[in-house]
């Protein structure tokens, strides 16, 4: 049975890898993603998870390690934040073209400079193309359930990729938050024990992580293409699967109040929250908005986020980083993109919002859906906008 | 004496003759790498991963759909074979200790090339060592970045010329004394640490024997002749690698729990010059230079002398 727990998000994290029994944990402290790690070494330490948790000397290391582990057939798991996964990068895309399902929680955090620890989602838009499966938790329990389901998306037979599982640093990391926390009899029943296809053991001798030239190049991209793609039609039996175990529906993009609504919200993480509240709070106002809370970011849902727009007219999207010198936030380029073939498609806004840490509270949200409002009648003259700069 | 006299006669009876690093790679001819590799592969026997840092050993034997390996292999990247290992020995331990794997030892090795090595796997390096994995770890020291096309090392040795660090008008090749990564290692406190080179073989293949057989984190440093990058003919790769131990410029030796021991101590210890003549990455030195590198070698080999007559085992100085 589900237990209702009151417990910071980070170590709600720890306990829901805990009940997915990794092997193999290799971590390096960096805030605000420390309290995942630190608490699985307690888990550790008190014998309650039998696993090698082992101290790396650097981010790099950390993800070496859980490819050595994973690739020796070992449930690997590995958490970081912001510098910390940007000293991943040269590892991150060799985890998943070795189709090594390492699962790794994102506390997601600014990258410097200036040097900065709060949130943002620049430290995950910088490894977008690497080939990762990606979701985003809203609050604490989709941090739990999302834990969870990555293990059992990530070893799936027709998968074999690793995955991230990106919580905002602080915003959600070091927040108390009531959630429901499944039992072990439950995970296990949900999630079967890892069975590798290869693994490094003289029993059966493979070469893993071998030089791929010329010739070969364009295929092994194109079928990293195609499996990550492909790995859609697996996250979603997941999740359905879910909702059948514990009752939470899970959705590439979650709808609220979205149908027949002129101005809908997209936002990615944490902010959704904040926004849902803006968003309710208008519509008593009379205002016809919605909202969409993107989740999946890779596999990227197209066609869902096609549906989610039918009949809107204004489409405001929030980033919580830029693409410096380039289309504005990253979300926006890829919803963007995603309409280009619509014959009646949305004027689509871009608001870059929250950057560093940086608050915003709901009247921030009135302001982008009144904006929205406007852009009804009048189509902005800019693109995008970092919002609340000041002086400008 | 010469520790590998007879060795045609007792080579067939003491070397496994199973081929774990086969034939048909793509190493340069004369390449002292491959040689010891295949020699590693043969001590160290089927119970084992490898891990490999990228390099020339990693190209050579594994371009897709091929593989010279015959014993379970991971490349990863280039600065973390150490890492990589730490994380192979770390799932065979637990999925040993959880029944999902046979009851029986397997071990990992990890190797790399000097730059993987000395200079940017050094940090990976250090942190499997001070964690005390049970991973030997393997450099197989050609001193340079010979796959990118023999760019200086921290292991290139002084006046050697690089493509980086070229000998020319205003310069006599690399000014740098090379970095003693065995002692570095040593100071890890770990219970192996060894000199090899595989113009000794049995020499080397003892000590890999020996490490495979310790529990924990051991280093075995074989230096690793590269015809193409010290421009030398290619049928000189043993002549170097034997007169590199004779001139006392690479000492055969290992540090077992604390304790020095000479693994091999030539009966005359030739001048340095007989092992730089030979080597067109030296040609250029002028006699001063060789004087000073002379004199340099004569020291750290009179340093090692010291500290193998004078330093005691762990057991020697408990209590």
């Amino acid at each position: 049975m589900s237990k209702r727990i009151g417990m910071e998000i980070a170590l709600a994290a720890a306990e829901a890898v805990a009940l997915c029994k990794p092997d193999v944990v290799a971590a390096y402290p960096i805030t605000p993603n420390t309290h995942v790690p630190e608490h699985l070494s307690d888990i550790v330490a008190e014998g309650r998870l039998d696993a090698e948790f082992i101290c790396v000397e650097s981010e790099h290391s950390a993800l070496s390690a859980c490819c050595g582990a994973s690739g020796a057939g070992a449930r690997s798991f590995t958490a970081t934040s912001s510098q910390g996964l940007a000293y991943m990068s040269e590892i991150i895309p060799i985890a998943s073209s070795m189709r090594l399902p390492v699962v790794m929680i994102v506390g997601n955090r600014a990258l410097s400079g200036p040097i900065n620890i709060w949130n943002d989602q620049s430290d995950i838009m910088y490894q977008r193309d690497s080939g990762w499966i990606s979701m985003f938790a809203a609050n604490g329990q989709e941090t739990i359930d999302m834990a969870i389901q990555a293990f059992k998306i990530a070893e799936h037979r027709d998968v074999m990729l690793p995955v991230n599982v990106n919580l905002d640093g602080f915003q959600l990391t070091h927040v108390v938050e009531p959630m429901e926390m499944p039992d072990q009899k439950e995970v296990d029943s949900f999630l079967p024990p890892f069975k590798p296809i290869a693994t490094l053991h003289p029993d059966k001798i493979v070469s893993m992580g071998t030089l791929g030239l010329p010739e070969i190049f364009n295929e092994t991209a194109k079928s990293k293409d195609e499996i990550l793609k492909d790995s859609r039609r697996v996250i979603l039996e997941v999740w359905k699967e879910w909702e059948e175990k514990f009752g939470r529906k899970y959705e590439p993009i979650e709808a609220c109040e979205a149908r027949g609504s002129d101005v809908l919200l997209m936002t990615l993480g944490s902010m959704g929250e904040t926004a849902e509240v803006a968003v309710e709070e208008a519509r008593k106002d009379g205002i016809s908005v919605g909202l969409l809370k993107l989740k999946l970011w890779r596999p990227f849902p197209f066609e869902e986020l096609r549906k989610a727009v039918k009949g809107c007219k204004v489409l405001a999207v929030l980033d919580r980083a830029v693409s410096y010198g380039g289309p504005g936030g990253p979300v926006f380029s890829e919803v963007r993109s995603a309409f280009y073939d619509m014959q009646e498609r949305p004027v689509v806004i871009n608001e870059i919002i929250g950057l560093g840490g940086r608050d915003v509270p709901v009247s921030d949200f009135r302001k982008i859906i009144e904006k929205s409002v406007q852009a009804i009648k009048t189509k902005p003259e800019e693109e995008y906008e970092i919002f609340g700069v000041r002086g400008s | 004496m010469s520790i590998v006299e007879n060795f045609d006669l007792y080579a067939p009876r003491l070397i496994d003759k199973e081929e774990y690093f086969s034939a048909g790679h793509r190493a340069c001819q004369g390449c002292g790498e491959a040689l010891a590799i295949r020699l590693m592969c043969k001590a160290l026997g089927k119970d084992t991963v490898v891990v490999n840092a990228t390099g020339c050993m990693e190209v050579i034997s594994t371009m897709y759909p091929t593989t010279a390996w015959n014993l379970p292999w991971i490349h990863v990247a280039f600065p973390n074979a150490a890492a990589v290992a730490a994380g192979v020995e770390a799932g065979l331990k637990v999925m040993r200790r959880k029944g999902r794997i046979p009851d029986r030892d397997v071990k990992t090795v990890a190797i790399g090339g000097d730059g993987g090595t000395f200079d940017i796997g050094f940090q990976a390096l250090s942190g499997t060592m001070e964690r005390g994995h049970d991973v030997l770890y393997v450099c197989f020291d050609n001193e340079a970045y010979m796959n990118t096309g023999i760019q200086r090392s921290g292991a290139t040795p002084f006046g050697a010329s690089t493509t980086t660090a070229p000998a020319g008008v205003a310069s006599s090749g690399k000014g740098q004394w090379k970095k003693n990564i065995t002692e570095i290692m040593v100071a890890h406190n770990v219970p192996y640490v060894a000199t090899a080179c595989h113009s000794y073989p049995i020499d080397f293949m003892n000590k890999v024997k020996k490490a495979r057989s310790i529990k924990g984190p051991s280093f075995i440093h074989c230096l690793s002749v590269c015809p193409t990058g010290w421009r030398v003919p290619s049928a000189h790769a043993i002549k170097m690698g034997r007169l590199a131990v004779e001139t006392g410029i690479f000492p055969l030796y290992e540090v077992e729990e604390g304790k020095y021991r000479m693994t091999y101590r030539p009966e005359r210890i030739r001048p340095v010059e007989d092992y730089i003549k030979g080597q067109g990455r030296f040609r250029h030195l002028s006699p001063d230079e060789l004087t000073a590198i002379q004199k340099r070698i004569t020291l750290e080999y009179n340093k090692l002398l010291d500290k193998v007559d004078n330093l005691h085992s762990w057991g020697e100085l408990q209590d």
